[in-house]
This record gives structure tokens, C-alpha cells and sequence, in this order.
């Protein structure tokens, strides 16, 4: 899902840029100093999350999860996940640097999304219930990454439309096990501990 | 933190026998220098240059004083995510043909465009790397306070830091425990529900734990300002660095400008 250095064309990145500073401003904003742990242990889990490979067939996926991180942080899954790539960037060499804005864009945008749309949904009524809008915005986010991921390939050049095609269709199981799981991680959540989630009482917002 | 991803028993700093030249830098010069170095890198197009760039970045490595082999794999394992794209490129641009697979045909203006971006992503990644990647953790995160960045997004950064080790290997004990259970990984629901429940888990205690470090930061007067404990001073070796490298990026933007002319 990330992008590397020298595929986007310069308004594209600019574009990128732009849309992650708002997004990490209006994230902090929503952060208040006392919820800072709760957040910066939540994204160091989200990053841990994203290294458990699944496997699926003969071959395995690793999770991106983001959809699960904006329904438990809401706008505060921005920066968090805005953290979570540049560590990835400067410390193992995934992705790259002047791509960061838009990859933050791509990744923790449909989160806040998710966060926004489902993130009461998911608080509310059976754990069970909340499991399966849980899974919904699960994939819902990730398919919305796969689109916006294609979606700056294809502004910054023809040449990359079928790649940003195969980009979505090979994404298709990932989606799916990201919505599985996703749901799972909620229904424990709820019933261990309702408060978890952005939407919930005393939770976060 | 970089064993995270290796499950190596060090991190990749550069403490070694040998002083590096690049750790006894300042860290505000440093990350100033890597952004300044990306964005000039990925405004050029020439091939020539950005071989230039790809050795420049080689020689940055090499008085970074990081592994060097070890770097450099971790550099081709981002390859390995981007060479399907790469490879793609060459039949999806228009231009004179080169050869045809399957009644495709490719391009050499695909292929370059394919050389120019694995050329680009590279030589940028390897400087920053290098660069910034070679400093302590915690050090980026006071640099880039001293460098104005908003106090909130710092103090973020620095408890992920601080927790992804810990919960890395809450992760691991838990998995354990799953092994000892005779959990077995397949492509079945049991697998992707087991697997969901124990990302579930991880988030309930990390909630938990955050409760418990807020308290134990409330008790001892936090109050959310970042205190620094070393203070950063621009030697002249910062400087002298800083003009190395100002003039080496002058010269590959006057090749560029040269080539693009002739």
C-alpha cells in the first residue's frame, strides 16, 4: 500500500502534503494532552498489528488494519497512523519521504472515515452487532485505501492505470480477511471492555 | 526499535568500534538536509543524474557508519514491493516498441520511466535512511521539536516509540500461548478469528496499560511539555556537512539543466 519516491507527479504530492496537514491538525486537535498515552500506545499497537502475517491460501498477507484504528481512535487515528508511517519510512526504508502525505492520506483518511461513519455503530447495541458493523468499516477502509492508492497512481499518469486496476483486484482477499478480522478484534473488544471504542460513552471522540 | 521488523537482537544504529561521521552530526541538520535532499532527488527526470544521486546516497551509507549489507537488503526488500508496478510499466506506456510478450508490447520509453522511479525511491530512501534512520529514536523526536514541530505529534511519536517494543513482545507471549494451545495458522475462520480476537486483546490491554502509564506520569507532575536534556549546537562540521552536501545537490540540478539542454 505504500508509494514510493518518484511514481507521483508534483501536484500530487503537493496535493498529499497538503490534505495530511490538515488531517494530523484537525487529529491533534481532537487530542487532548490526556488522552496522549491512551493514543500513542493505541498507534505503537497498530504498528505491532501490521507486522502479524495471515495466511491465506499458499501464500500469506500481512494487515494494515487501519479501519480498526479509526474506529477506536476517530480523528485522532490520523496523526497516529501518520506516526506509525514515518517510522516505517526513516527506520526500515518502507516507503519514502516526499510520498508521505499522500500515503498518510491514503491510509489514515478512510480510517478517519470509517471512524466517522461506523464509530457509533460499532459502540452500540449487541457486541455482536457492533462485530458486524465492525467488520464493515474494517473493510470499507481498506477498500476506500485500495481506491485512493489507485486513484494517485492514475492522476499522476496513464501509464499507470492498469497497475492501479491490478492494484485493487490483487486486493480483493485482502479486504475481505481485513473485514474478518477486523469484526473479531470488535466483538472481544466490546465484550471486554465496551469503552475501547471512539463512539462509546466515556470513550473517546 | 528496528528489531521489530527483523527480529534481529540490535537496532541499526551506528555505535560502532568506529565514530561514525554521520552519528556525531547535529539531528536538526540532519533532517533539514534529507528533506531538502528528497525533494531536490525526486524533481529529476535525467538517468545520468539520478545514477548520480543513487552514489551520492552510496557514499552517505558508507560514512554513516549503518551495516552496510544489512541497509542495503533492507533497501531491496522495499524493491520487492514496487517491482510488480516497475514491471508492468514497460507494457503500459506508449512508445517505440522493444520487444512484445504475448502480443504486448514494450516500450523503452516504459522501461525508463521504470529505471527512473527505482532510481529515485532508492537513492532517496538510502539517504534517509542513512541520514535520519541512523539516529536514536528518541533524538528524532527532540530534533524535530527543536525543529517546530507541534508538541502534541512529538509526544505521539515518542510513547509509539517507546511501546512498540513492549507490545512486540506482548504480541509474541501471546502468541506463545496460542502455540501452546495447539493453534495452528490456516486459510479456515478459526484462523482469521483467533487471529482478530488476539489483535482485540492486544488493543484492551493496550487501553489498559495507557491507564495505568497516565496515572503513573499524573503522579509525577506531567504536564506536557517536552523536556529536553541535550541541547543541539551547530558545529562547524555541521556546517561544512551542510555545504558538502548543498553543493553536491547544486551540481546534480546543473547536470540535469546541462543534459536536459544538449
Amino acid at each position: 500500500m505504500h508509494i514510493v519516491d518518484g511514481a507521483l507527479s508534483n501536484p500530487v504530492l503537493l496535493g498529499g502534503a497538503v490534505l495530511a496537514v490538515g488531517g494530523i491538525a484537525m487529529g491533534l486537535k481532537k487530542l487532548p494532552l490526556e488522552r496522549i498515552p491512551a493514543a500513542g500506545v493505541l498507534s505503537a499497537s497498530f504498528f505491532v498489528a501490521s507486522l502479524i502475517h495471515v495466511p491465506i491460501g499458499p501464500s500469506s498477507v500481512h494487515l494494515i488494519l487501519n479501519g480498526l484504528a479509526g474506529l477506536v481512535l476517530g480523528w485522532a487515528a490520523f496523526p497516529a497512523l501518520f506516526v506509525g508511517l514515518l517510522l516505517q519510512a526513516v527506520f526500515f526504508g518502507f516507503g519514502g519521504l516526499t510520498v508521505l502525505g499522500v500515503n498518510a492520506v491514503n491510509i489514515a483518511g478512510p480510517a478517519v472515515l470509517a471512524g466517522l461513519i461506523f464509530g457509533r455503530l460499532v459502540a452500540r447495541g449487541t457486541p455482536m452487532q457492533g462485530a458486524i458493523w465492525g467488520g464493515i468499516g474494517g473493510g470499507f477502509a481498506i477498500a476506500v485505501t485500495t481506491l485512493a492508492v489507485a486513484f494517485s497512481l492514475a492522476l499522476s499518469g496513464d501509464e499507470f492505470i492498469p497497475a492501479a486496476k491490478l492494484v485493487f483486484v490483487a486486493h480483493i482477499p485482502v479486504i475481505i480477511i481485513e473485514a474478518l478480522l477486523s469484526g473479531a478484534a470488535i466483538f472481544l473488544a466490546r465484550r471486554v471492555k465496551p469503552e475501547l471504542f471512539a463512539g462509546s460513552k466515556g470513550g473517546w471522540t | 526499535m528496528t528489531y521489530v521488523l527483523t527480529g534481529e537482537d540490535k537496532p541499526l544504529t551506528g555505535f560502532g568500534a568506529l565514530r561514525a561521521a554521520v552519528s556525531s552530526l547535529d539531528p536538526r541538520m540532519r533532517i533539514v538536509m534529507t528533506v531538502i535532499y528528497a525533494i531536490t532527488v525526486v524533481a529529476l527526470d535525467d538517468l545520468r543524474v539520478l545514477s548520480g544521486a543513487l552514489i551520492l546516497s552510496m557514499w552517505l551509507l558508507a560514512i554513516s557508519g549503518l551495516p552496510f549489507q544489512k541497509t542495503l537488503k533492507r533497501m531491496a526488500m522495499m524493491d520487492g514491493f514496487i517491482i510488480f508496478t516497475l514491471i508492468l510499466l514497460p507494457f503500459t506506456m506508449p512508445g517505440t516498441p522493444m520487444f512484445s510478450v504475448f502480443g504486448f508490447d514494450a516500450t523503452w520509453e516504459g522501461l525508463w520511466r521504470a529505471t527512473e522511479i527505482a532510481l529515485t525511491a532508492n537513492a532517496v530512501i538510502l539517504a534517509v535512511m542513512t541520514l535520519v534512520g541512523s539516529m536514536e529514536p528518541v533524538t528524532m523526536g527532540h530534533a524535530l521539536f527543536a525543529l517546530k514541530t507541534p508538541e502534541r505529534l512529538v509526544h505521539l511519536m515518542m510513547f509509539t516509540i517507546r511501546y512498540i517494543d513492549v507490545l512486540r513482545e506482548e504480541y509474541l507471549r501471546l502468541r506463545t500461548s496460542m502455540k501452546l494451545r495447539g493453534f495452528r495458522p490456516g486459510t479456515n475462520w478459526h484462523t482469521y478469528r483467533s487471529y482478530g480476537y488476539l489483535v482485540g486483546m492486544m488493543l484492551v490491554r493496550a487501553i489498559e496499560r495507557s491507564e495505568r502509564i497516565l496515572a503513573a506520569m499524573k503522579c509525577r507532575g506531567f504536564s506536557g511539555r517536552i523536556v529536553l536534556l541535550e541541547e543541539f549546537r551547530l558545529t562547524r562540521t555541521d556546517v561544512m556537512f551542510a555545504g558538502a552536501m548543498a553543493l553536491a545537490l547544486a551540481a546534480l540540478i546543473w547536470a540535469e539543466v546541462a543534459y536536459a539542454a544538449a
